[in-house]
């Protein structure tokens, strides 16, 4: 029971992290391809 | 023990049930703050209209002044890599994330203090020198933890980090601009409150990271890993000490290896906007070229995660041979590409092109790790990064003196490239050379067994994990 806990709470904390770093990067990524597009308009 | 006990290396050792898929957003809170380098350039424009607020006044720094910044920080970045990788070997990640976050922001701080007072030397000391040794430390702060964590994919787990370096400048670049907007008034430009902001964000940013970061325990494997007993042709199972490595020739063939690949692509990365503009007259507006050089950066970034991944299967030594061929084949087609006026084909050669550029980047540290071993390959790694401090001179003055001989010369703007496409294609090609003349290290390099083991013996003792 308490392994499946633990396990759990390390599972929220990996996705917590990658959050973290995801989000922004993300948004960076949508900026910079909304930008690229006038390339090819 | 002190206050900065926290930092040591034994409060990093991961208990049991640690994820080792933590390890890598740490170093991606660290690579994506200091991939904020490649967007420097959005206070350029800014920073030369500091007096003059609507245009530049006589007493307003110019241009070229202002470009010596990023050079400055990229040396420093080769120079302290090569010099405190040792330090950041021994002395775990965490201690060397939280220095690369106190010297990067306080670079940010410094820089802020020298808008404010008018200093260009201050900006030069502050991002250029304190800025360029947070860029070192942090760049190479993370890649032995991800190799040690990752031993069955040590390509990926790099790539993945290095690949934050590349995306640092989607988030850095709107962001700085949204800064300046807040900050600026009619009667002031906003670039010293947004390099205060920035410094801030950052400095939290890259504590998340240390604060996270673990090493694996003294004996720790993924789970179903078997590392191989003996070397495989280009893999050791060995170890080689930093001081060694750089005696080795192989050291000095991937150094050119790594710097050629750099060359060819990062002069090409300053001059997208220009070059596709002046290739194709009335075709690409200068709105258009500013979306090529973003989508250039996207693939730079796509590229240090899929070639790294790719390394894995194929091996570094086919993945570079790859970058080669390919990317000479490519350079070559360029000018027939603007030739026939195709713009698609344009893009297409050049965001491959773009993708092995960062490839090139995130390869190396598992190439640097199968040729070395794991032991000090983040040293190792330190020292090689003075291949791109120097490809970073030679790519952009061969770019833009060659384009200048031309137009000199009476070629047509839309030609003027052409030659420097050859040039670079010509780079590649020796550096096919120095690829296929990589060999496994002699076994004279290597550590011998009793000093592999007391330099473990040397981390198991002070790496048991913390309560344990």
């Amino acid at each position: 029971m308490q392994t499946t806990n633990q396990d759990s709470s390390m599972k929220l904390k990996v996705a917590l992290a990658w959050g973290f770093v995801g989000i922004p990067l993300l948004w960076g990524v949508l900026q910079t391809i909304d930008n690229a597009m006038k390339l090819f308009k | 023990m002190g206050a900065l006990s926290f930092l040591d290396r034994q409060h990093t050792v991961a208990e049991p049930g640690f994820s080792r898929w933590m390890v890598p957003p740490a170093a991606l809170c660290i690579h994506l703050c200091i991939g904020q380098a490649y967007a420097l350039s959005v206070f350029n424009l800014p920073m030369t209209k500091l007096i003059g607020i609507t245009q530049s006044a006589p007493d307003d720094w110019k241009l070229t002044d202002l470009g010596w910044i990023f050079s400055i920080a990229i040396v420093f970045l080769g120079l302290s890599a090569a010099v405190f990788g040792r330090w950041v070997e021994e002395g775990g990640p965490r201690r060397a994330m939280f220095t690369a976050g106190l010297c990067w922001s306080g670079g940010f701080l410094l820089s802020a203090v020298g808008v404010y007072s008018h200093s260009l030397w201050l900006i030069y000391f502050g991002y250029g020198v304190l800025g360029g040794c947070g860029l070192g430390l942090g760049y190479i702060s993370p890649v032995s933890t991800l190799i040690k964590w990752f031993p069955d994919r040590p390509g990926m787990a790099t790539g993945m980090a290095i690949m934050g370096f590349g995306g640092g400048a989607f988030i850095a670049s709107p962001l700085s601009v949204w800064l300046m907007q807040k900050f600026s008034t009619p009667t002031h430009v906003g670039v010293a409150e947004a390099f205060i902001a920035l410094g801030v964000i950052y400095f939290c940013f890259m504590m998340v990271g240390a604060a996270i970061v673990r090493i694996p325990a003294p004996g720790w494997k993924p789970e179903g890993y078997t590392p191989p007993a003996v070397s495989q042709k280009l893999i050791t199972t060995k170890h080689v000490y930093v001081y060694d490595a750089i005696k080795t020739p192989q050291f000095w063939l991937i150094w050119c290896v790594l710097c050629l690949n750099v060359t060819a692509g990062i002069g090409v990365l300053g001059q997208a906007s220009a070059m596709s503009q002046e290739m194709f007259p009335g075709h690409v507006t200068a709105l258009a070229a500013a979306g090529f050089v973003g989508l250039l950066s996207l693939f730079n970034m796509l590229g240090r995660f899929f070639w790294a991944s790719i390394s894995d299967v194929i091996g570094r030594k086919n993945t570079y041979f790859c970058f080669f061929v390919l990317g000479t084949v490519l350079y070559i087609a360029v000018p027939w590409t603007g030739a026939t006026g195709s713009v698609a084909l344009f893009v297409l050669c050049f965001v491959i092109i773009m993708s092995m550029y960062g490839g090139g980047f995130a390869t190396v540290p598992a190439y640097l790790k199968d040729m070395f071993g794991t032991r000090y390959v983040g040293a190792i790694h330190g020292v090689l990064l003075t291949a791109w401090s120097a490809a970073g001179v030679f790519g952009p003055v061969l770019v833009n003196y060659i384009r200048q001989y031309q137009i000199d010369h009476g070629v047509a703007k839309a030609q003027a490239y052409n030659t420097t496409m050859y040039i670079m294609a010509g780079l590649l090609v020796i550096g096919f050379v120095c690829n296929f003349l990589i060999t496994a290290v002699h076994e004279r390099y290597h550590m011998r067994d009793h000093e592999t083991e007391e330099a473990e013996a040397d981390v198991a003792a002070i790496g048991k994990p913390v309560g344990a």
